[in-house]
């Protein structure tokens, strides 16, 4: 398996808000807190409008991890950023580091006094026991040790949003691309994607 | 080949390495021992047993990586449209 990822196709992406929902309500987030959000530029320009579903893209250099003063951060097998939260200060250290606005505090008090931080897990929890209650009190839904992916993405009503395996996941956008025949002219796409005859990863393949 | 050349062939092979040092990629090996990621406990997804929640569709024995694996692979295929619709 290589490292799991999201990817958001903004030509199909409505701004509907089903991944912000299904995150919500899938890990119980706090008000206040958004693991997912829905990025829009240009709104309102008939043909300019674009949408992009954002949370936390599960780095593989991660800067959330670099910058953290008690090192509460850690990268699984799968190459999930997952953190533990009875190390984390909430300092805000890595809201600045995240060029993704990923990490989210919520209000622990009054005066913004600020509780642990809360991010996107990849719907993977965290390091409590899997599936346990503290683990889904602290850290959401572990969705991952049921065999499945995140919510926001098999959520996603149009599947602009996709999950999961990066070489799987790049190969269906690629497709998509190929298909209606826009959006491979950009540059960088060779690179990206690779030629348009690469054949998809079989099942089980190490990348 | 002069020095002078020489010197500057070895000046500019510096400066690509320089320039180009940081667009390497980091070692991704991510090593698991005694329970713990980077000092940090946590269990494995396959490491799971699927029965033990009450939610889990997908099929895989405890501790069985490549059928985990299998299993998310499955799932992650179902987003793709073209696929499901042929």
């Amino acid at each position: 398996m290589a490292r799991m990822k999201f990817l958001c196709d903004a030509e199909r992406c409505i701004e509907c808000n089903g991944c912000v929902t299904a995150c919500k309500q899938e890990n119980e987030v706090p008000w206040g807190v958004n693991r997912r959000r829905v990025v829009t530029i240009n709104d309102g320009i008939v043909g300019a409008e674009k949408s992009i579903s954002v949370a936390c893209m599960h780095c593989s250099d991660a800067p959330c991890m670099a910058v953290c003063p008690v090192d509460c951060f850690y990268r699984t097998e799968e190459g999930v950023v997952l953190h533990d939260k009875d190390l984390c200060i909430g300092c805000g250290y890595c809201f600045y580091a995240c060029p993704f606005g990923a990490p989210q505090f919520p209000q622990a008090g009054a005066f913004g006094l600020r509780g642990k931080m809360d991010k996107c897990t990849f719907c993977a929890g965290g390091p409590e026991k899997d599936l346990s209650k503290e683990e889904f009190a602290k850290y959401g839904s572990n969705r991952l040790a049921q065999g499945k992916l995140p919510a926001c993405a098999e959520m996603c009503s149009t599947k602009a949003l996709l999950g999961g395996d990066g070489d799987v996941i790049a190969d269906i956008y690629r497709q998509r691309v190929l298909k209606r025949g826009k959006g491979s002219e950009v540059w960088g796409w060779g690179t990206a994607y690779g030629k348009p005859d690469r054949k998809a990863a079989p099942a089980g393949a190490k990348s | 080949m002069t020095a002078a050349r020489k010197l500057i062939l070895a000046g500019v092979a510096l400066l690509v390495a320089f320039g180009l040092g940081a667009c390497g990629e980091r070692e991704q090996v991510i090593v698991y021992k005694q329970g713990k990621y980077q000092g940090k406990p946590d269990t494995r997804p396959w490491e799971n047993d699927p029965a033990a929640s009450l939610y889990t569709t997908s099929k895989w024995d405890k501790g069985d990586k490549t059928g985990w694996e299998t299993a998310v692979r499955t799932r992650n295929l179902s987003q793709n449209e073209y696929t499901r619709a042929e």
